[in-house]
């Protein structure tokens, strides 16, 4: 086979117009799914029982479905409700955000479940609300233990985000298509060319996991 | 607990029960089928070049087609698994000639992006899968053809009053399909429509008739298909490109090539083009002329 890796780098602006959007898509749904991810954490651990069963059944919902099937719903059978969403960027955001946010919420309950009872006791003696012991003795805690699996959730977005590419939204994947549509010579190389640009996020992700595990670990 | 799991069973039974009774519908579709199809009958098999693709083709008795396997009128997979349309029924012209029948024949999906590997790597022996000759692809695999020629056009709603044409496709959402060729054309001539491109372009058509995209672009035999299917979306305009269809083939395999030619002429001229056309693209489309096979 004809070794030519000139098509990646004359494909440059397209690759890296790619890599963008694959980047902010994972920036912008992280955020999205941590926030959310914390909140459903919370509620799953509430003193409200309808509060436990509304987070439950949405963390076994969202993380128990095809990422794909997700998007299908959000495209093709929420119009005939008569929600409309305008296709691509934002639905995209969407539903990578839903669907992490249940991945965020199972990892930060078992974070919070490695605290030892006692914690929670204690805060309770002295007189602390729910929310003022989850804020100021659980989370603090369990935040460590549930960094690296978080970061884990992270780099699983970052790959999830090609799903979009058959969603109306140009990422890293629909160029590779492109790309290969193009220069149908080079269609290997093409996509070596896109597995090169994920590893560009995901590699420092885990870097930054390990890095990060050392400097918050601590005896129990 | 008893009467509850007893009802478990017995509805797992049915399902079971049903379940194999379709099997049994799909069976009995399937026997039927190939009776009733007069244009891959077994036919006189003339004597090949020792060491040729054909000899080695009619020597093995089987062959391995590409072809799309979502495509209305083309390569469509229906209910009873075997697929269907106009490219299905070229390919058992060129197995007929082959002395293969076609239940001898094994198809094989093959999407846009994977034609070009699945040749290359000898997975088929040949891809007849609306799959448009042009001068890149001839670098890396050659074309036999082309048995057709089909043109990109739009398709968008009856009521829309503002697309006549691909010009009034700027700023327009235009939906078609991640990585393809009518992709790549909007994209290059048509750099004022916003491109939408989905995964396949049956999912287009939700979209359109609820108005998240303005119109759908690819080529015309597909729009037709959909409009057909569709009493609310109708076909706009002329096609603005050309693509011919060819049946695609290892890169160096100029005399199985130049054997393919021969037989779609033959077809061409002895009318079981006009007839595979007529069975299947022809019940939507009307009947073209054939095409000059280009013999490069």
């Amino acid at each position: 086979m004809r070794v030519d890796l000139m098509v990646i780098a004359d494909n440059m602006p397209a690759y890296l117009a790619g890599f963008r959007m694959t980047a902010q898509l994972t920036l912008v749904a992280g955020i999205g799914a941590l926030v959310i991810g914390m909140a459903v954490a919370a509620m799953r651990i509430s003193p409200l029982g309808s509060l436990r069963v509304f987070a439950a059944t949405y963390t076994e919902l969202l993380r128990n479905m095809p990422l794909t099937l997700i998007f299908f719903f959000a495209v093709l059978v929420l119009p005939q409700f008569g929600v409309i969403l305008p296709l691509g960027y934002w639905t995209a955001v969407g539903c990578l955000t839903a669907y992490t946010s249940a991945f965020v919420a199972e990892a930060v309950r078992s974070g919070v479940n490695a605290v030892g009872v006692g914690q929670a006791e204690a805060a309770r003696a002295i007189g602390l609300t729910f929310g003022q012991s989850l804020t100021s003795v659980i989370l603090p805690q369990a935040v460590r233990s549930v960094i690296p699996p978080l970061i884990n959730v992270i780099i699983a977005l970052a790959k999830n985000t090609s799903v979009a590419a058959g969603f109306a939204v140009v990422e890293l994947t629909a160029t590779g298509r492109r790309l290969a549509q193009q220069n149908p010579a080079d269609v290997v190389l093409v996509l070596v060319g896109v597995a090169l640009f994920y590893l560009v996020v995901t590699i420092p992700a885990g870097q930054l996991a390990n890095v990060l595990e050392r400097k918050v670990a601590f005896a129990r | 607990m008893r009467p509850v799991r007893t009802g478990l069973i017995a509805l797992m039974s049915a399902t079971v029960l049903a379940l194999t009774a379709c099997a049994g519908d799909t069976d009995d579709g399937g026997s039927t089928a190939p009776a009733d199809d007069g244009t891959a009958a077994e036919e006189e098999v003339t004597e090949f070049a020792e060491g040729s693709t054909m000899a080695a083709l009619a020597e093995a008795g089987s062959i391995t087609i590409g072809t799309k396997f979502d495509q209305p009128l083309f390569g469509l997979v229906g209910p009873n698994g075997e697929p269907e349309g106009f490219d299905v029924e070229i390919g058992k012209i060129i197995a007929g000639k082959l002395g293969i029948a076609p239940e001898d024949i094994e198809w094989k999906e093959s999407i846009s992006a994977n034609r070009e590997p699945f040749i290359q790597n000898g997975e088929v022996d040949i891809v007849v899968a609306t799959y448009t000759i042009n001068d890149k692809r001839k670098e890396v695999v050659s074309f036999a053809g082309p048995y057709y020629l089909a043109g990109q056009s739009i398709l968008t709603m009856t009521s829309n009053t503002d697309i006549e044409g691909p010009d009034d496709l700027a700023g327009k959402n235009v939906c078609t399909v991640s990585g393809s060729t009518p992709e790549a054309n909007l994209l290059e001539n048509y750099p004022e429509a916003n491109v939408q491109a989905l995964g396949a372009y049956s999912e287009c058509i939700e979209p359109l008739r609820n108005g998240q995209v303005d119109a759908i672009s690819t080529d015309n035999v597909i729009l037709a298909g959909f409009a057909a299917d569709n009493d609310d979306m109708e076909v706009r305009g002329e096609p603005f490109t050309e693509e011919p269809y060819g049946i695609g083939l290892a890169l160096d395999d100029t005399d199985f090539r130049m054997w393919i030619n021969d037989v779609l002429e033959e077809s061409f001229e002895d009318g079981t083009w006009v007839e595979a056309w007529e069975s299947t693209a022809g019940t939507v489309l009307p009947t073209p002329e054939p095409p000059t096979v280009d013999r490069y």
